[in-house]
């Protein structure tokens, strides 16, 4: 019994270790916001302020990329969640032994490094004239998002029971009626949830992005060449304000999804 | 506005597998007509096929005298109730019942005043804007009946609708289904493997087998008078007992057995010379002997209330059953004894085997 | 596809089908295999596209076999990659473990949330944190001369910076498989193990980790991947004794300008990433459809 709770006292050390790991470099980059010191850190702390924030405000290169991102990211889920819906559909209509094949095709993506689909899409589309930019950014990120996009349906897709759609079929209703009414309804909660997921993945992207991104600047490069080029607390202000925009918006949904269950 | 439904020689091959091979028959306009067989008999593929989820791959399905080829569900003049009962979990009551006049493009106002009709004709006035979620099984069912009676069907197609409902519901139910089939005319075909559902509810049974369609009748001429082995077993209990055949005469077959020659009804395939078995059923054998005397050992007497079913071996080790009338259990045999009993031979009937 | 005309009609059914074989052919397909023609090619200038020299050859494969640098770094890429994926299962074994067999349901909410709220943050932005913290002059340098632990600033960036990044960044992708795998587990199985005398360990290792090895995999194969094709923590966090295979196919691309090569090394890399899976998916007799959910 000894024994068990010195193994139980050592196990939540190792709880509250792994909390810290995960959390810590969050808060001191969300700290070192607030320093004056001109490079991003915490020690020494040499006066409070909120002027980073300001310079962050003030930098027009960040509204240009933050902007670039923002319209990739709506593009992605123009793209995405159409093409990731059509993918779940058509897998799920296969039968078993084509379905397997299909599906090890239609998941190859995400096992797939981003570094490799940012260079195939990029030698693809110059071969046929294309250089990089918003174009490529979209066409490359939405390759793997699509499969997100697909998993998730695919999940919702098994709870489904397709008799409804027989039962809407036999009262009349068109294949496209069936479809509109019947299915797409059911499916709509993944969709708006891999539509969240498409956004933040889109926004998030840095290994595929920098092959196929040209002359275009998104945040996450953005910010890579900040730290190399000239770091200052002004791009800490900028993650926090990520960070807690995520955050809001995570809990946000959770909140949401939570009530529609309950 | 109901209509026939004719099968000319229809059957379905999945693949390797004949579900269901060359059946044919006729359903009435206005009628209520049931499909039974054991699971796997290809009741529910028959169904699918009158509804066209499914293109028989030969023979042709008729529905007011035209025939369906190459019509699609949506395009037929049936209406389907399934097992599940396939209600669509996030439109309310109302729009769910509302959901076929919406495919044929009626206006809002119609269908809702359409809509709230049937709530009344199922007695759920009041509950059009609840979601089927918050309704009981047996509400869920009624909205099932009502969505599928709102677009004016000509033929009701129901795939077992009350197998998920508790005993004392299902007993409701039919009386329900009867009543409304009455009231509105529509012709129901109605799936089932619950053979007292199919002879209490039908005008007219048809059993199937294997695929096979084995007899049309009405319950009572089912009962009395099975036309195959299969349909005598699985239609109400029996007591079979095998033997050949040796005579034939006005309607009354000879057949010797190990428990000496009895007589029966002829019927199918009962021929001179013909291996054949003579089905007795429980009621019809009477304690104390008679024509057709019978001896046998009596292992068990279970006491229903208004009869007592008695269980043992005939002393050819067939099986015995037995229901005798409360009224008459005085002598009624005792567990562990020996007992005659007896049957009129019109009570019993004679068929061919195989 | 019967089925799906059956389902949806010939309208639908075909848009549907447009919509995923344009991903499947524009997107993946005619991608890689552009690349692989790319590799499979010398690096010419535009007067000798089409001319004798333009013909498949394997030097820009066999260019990364014979380059000493480039080969170690490849090597090195490989086993650090496998040893991030180590790293990451033993950080998060216990916890999943925990989460799924021993956590109340309030603990369970409260930790799914703690560990999905640094995912939703950006991989960058996460490196950047690394990046602040294991400056030379950073935080944790100064909190561990202020214990006693150290006499000197020691440079973290190289590869202890990149190792410690990339288990922080993948994290997640190891601990909701194993978690998911390990939950399905029957709490009485634990239970009949321990009552018929088996000892921690072997709880472990004959009851629970057999039981969740789909889900290890799973952690396993996505790890690796990301790790083996990270380009953010190695570019912030590395040394340059501490080069990573990705830096090399980038610097083909934008600064050594020959994008035959740099094809011919991501194609390595792919080739290397898809060998992984296989391998991992046969060794823990896995299969794909158990993976990726």
């Amino acid at each position: 019994m000894r024994a068990e709770r010195i193994f139980n006292a050592m196990f939540w050390l190792y709880l509250v270790v792994f909390a810290a790991y995960l959390f810590t470099p969050l808060i001191i980059m969300g700290a070192a916001s607030f320093n004056e010191s001109r490079f991003p850190t915490v020690i020494p702390w040499q006066g409070t302020t909120t002027e980073w924030f300001a310079a962050m405000w003030a930098d027009a290169a960040m509204w240009q990329s933050l902007w670039t991102s923002v319209l990739v990211a709506v593009c992605v889920v123009v793209i995405v969640v159409p093409v990731g819906t059509a993918a779940a559909l058509v897998l799920t209509s296969l039968h078993a032994r084509a379905r397997s094949f299909a599906y090890a095709v239609m998941v190859s993506p995400l096992l797939t490094p981003g570094v490799v689909i940012g260079i195939s899409t990029l030698i693809l589309w110059r071969q046929m004239g294309v250089g990089g930019g918003v174009f490529l950014i979209v066409l490359a990120q939405s390759t793997f998002i699509i499969c997100y996009v697909m998993l998730m349906v695919m999940a919702r897709l098994q709870r489904f029971d397709r008799t409804q759609e027989e039962a809407a079929l036999g009262l009349g209703a068109s294949r496209v009626m069936v479809f509109r009414r019947v299915t797409l309804p059911f499916l709509r909660p993944a969709l708006v949830a891999s539509a969240g997921l498409a956004v933040l993945q889109s926004i998030e992207n840095y290994n595929t992005t920098l092959f196929v991104r040209g002359f275009e600047t998104p945040l996450t490069v953005f910010i890579a060449t900040k730290v190399r080029t000239g770091l200052t607390p002004a791009v800490n202000a900028l993650a926090l304000i990520i960070i807690v925009a995520t955050v809001i918006g995570a809990i946000a949904y959770e909140v949401a999804r939570r009530r529609r269950a309950a | 506005m109901s209509h026939s439904v004719e099968l000319a020689g229809i059957g379905m091959t999945f693949g390797t597998t004949r579900a269901v091979s060359d059946v044919s028959f006729k359903v009435e306009a206005g009628e209520f007509f049931s499909i039974l067989g054991p699971s796997g008999c290809g009741k529910t593929t028959i169904l699918r096929m009158i509804a066209g989820f499914i293109e028989p791959t030969d023979g042709r399905v008729l529905i007011g005298d035209q025939d369906m080829k190459g019509l699609g569900p949506n395009q037929r003049p049936t209406a389907m109730i399934f097992q599940s009962l396939a209600l669509f979990p996030l439109m309310s009551v109302r729009d769910n019942i509302a959901f076929g006049l919406e495919a044929r493009g009626v206006g809002r106002a119609e269908r809702r005043a359409k809509a709230d009709d049937l709530l009344r004709l199922i007695a759920l006035e009041g509950y059009g804007d609840r979601m089927p979620g918050e309704l009981s099984g047996g509400q869920r069912q009624r909205v099932a009946i009502a969505r599928a009676l709102a677009v004016e069907p000509g033929v009701l197609l129901l795939d077992e609708p009350l197998s998920a409902l508790d005993l004392k519901l299902r007993q409701h139910m039919r009386a329900e289904l009867r009543a409304l089939q009455k009231r509105t005319g529509v012709t129901f075909i109605y799936i089932t493997h619950d053979q007292s559902e199919a002879l209490a509810m039908s005008d007219r049974v048809a059993v199937m087998s294997a695929g096979l369609l084995q007899q049309v009748a009405t319950p009572r001429e089912l009962y009395d008078n099975p036309a195959t082995p299969f349909v005598a077993r699985f239609v109400g209990e029996t007591n079979a007992i095998p033997g050949r055949i040796t005579d034939v005469q006005a309607g009354t077959a000879r057949i010797d057995t190990e428990l000496g020659p009895l007589l029966g009804r002829a019927g199918q395939g009962a021929v001179p010379g013909a291996q054949g078995t003579i089905y007795v059923r429980p009621e019809a054998l009477m304690p104390g002997g008679g024509e057709n005397p019978l001896q046998a050992q009596i292992d068990r007497v279970d006491f229903e209330g208004s009869f007592a079913l008695v269980h043992g071996r005939f002393d050819s080790g067939a099986a015995l059953t037995a229901s005798v009338p409360s009224t008459r259990l005085a002598d009624a045999p005792v567990p562990g004894h020996r007992a005659s009993f007896g049957f009129q031979h019109a009570h019993a009937v004679v068929l061919g085997d195989g | 596809m019967g089925d799906l005309k059956n389902r949806f009609g010939p309208g639908l059914s075909t848009i549907f089908l447009i919509l995923v074989l344009f991903w499947l052919a524009v997107m993946v397909l005619a991608p890689n295999l552009m690349m692989i023609d790319y590799a499979l090619r010398p690096n010419l200038p535009p007067a000798a596209l089409g001319g004798p020299d333009d013909t498949y050859t394997l030097s820009n494969i066999l260019y990364l076999a014979g380059e000493p640098t480039h080969r170690a770094i490849f090597f090195k890429t490989i086993w650090a990659s496998g040893l991030v994926a180590a790293v990451t299962f033993a950080v998060c074994y216990p916890i999943a473990f925990w989460m799924a067999q021993r956590a109340t349901t309030g603990q369970l909410a409260i930790a799914l949330m703690l560990i999905i709220i640094p995912f939703f943050i950006n991989e960058v932005l996460r490196t950047l944190a690394w990046f602040i913290i294991l400056a030379y002059r950073g935080p944790l340098n100064a909190v561990l001369m202020n214990i006693g632990l150290i006499e000197a600033p020691i440079r973290w960036q190289g590869n202890g910076g990149v190792l410690a990044a990339m288990v922080y960044a993948y994290i997640l992708f190891m601990l909701l498989p194993i978690y998911n795998a390990i939950e399905s587990l029957e709490k009485a199985q634990i239970e009949a193990a321990r009552d018929l005398g088996a000892s921690r360990w072997r709880i472990h290792t004959r009851v629970v980790i057999p039981h969740a090895k789909a889900g290890i995999a799973t952690g396993f194969v996505f790890t690796f991947m990301l790790a083996a094709g990270s380009y953010v923590a190695p570019a912030l966090l590395g040394s340059p004794g501490s080069r990573w295979f990705t830096e090399i196919i980038y610097n083909w691309f934008f600064e050594g300008g020959d994008w035959n090569r740099g094809a011919a090394y991501a194609l390595v890399l792919l080739v290397l990433c898809l060998a992984v899976v296989l391998v991992t998916l046969r060794l823990f007799r896995v299969n794909l459809t158990d993976v990726a959910k």
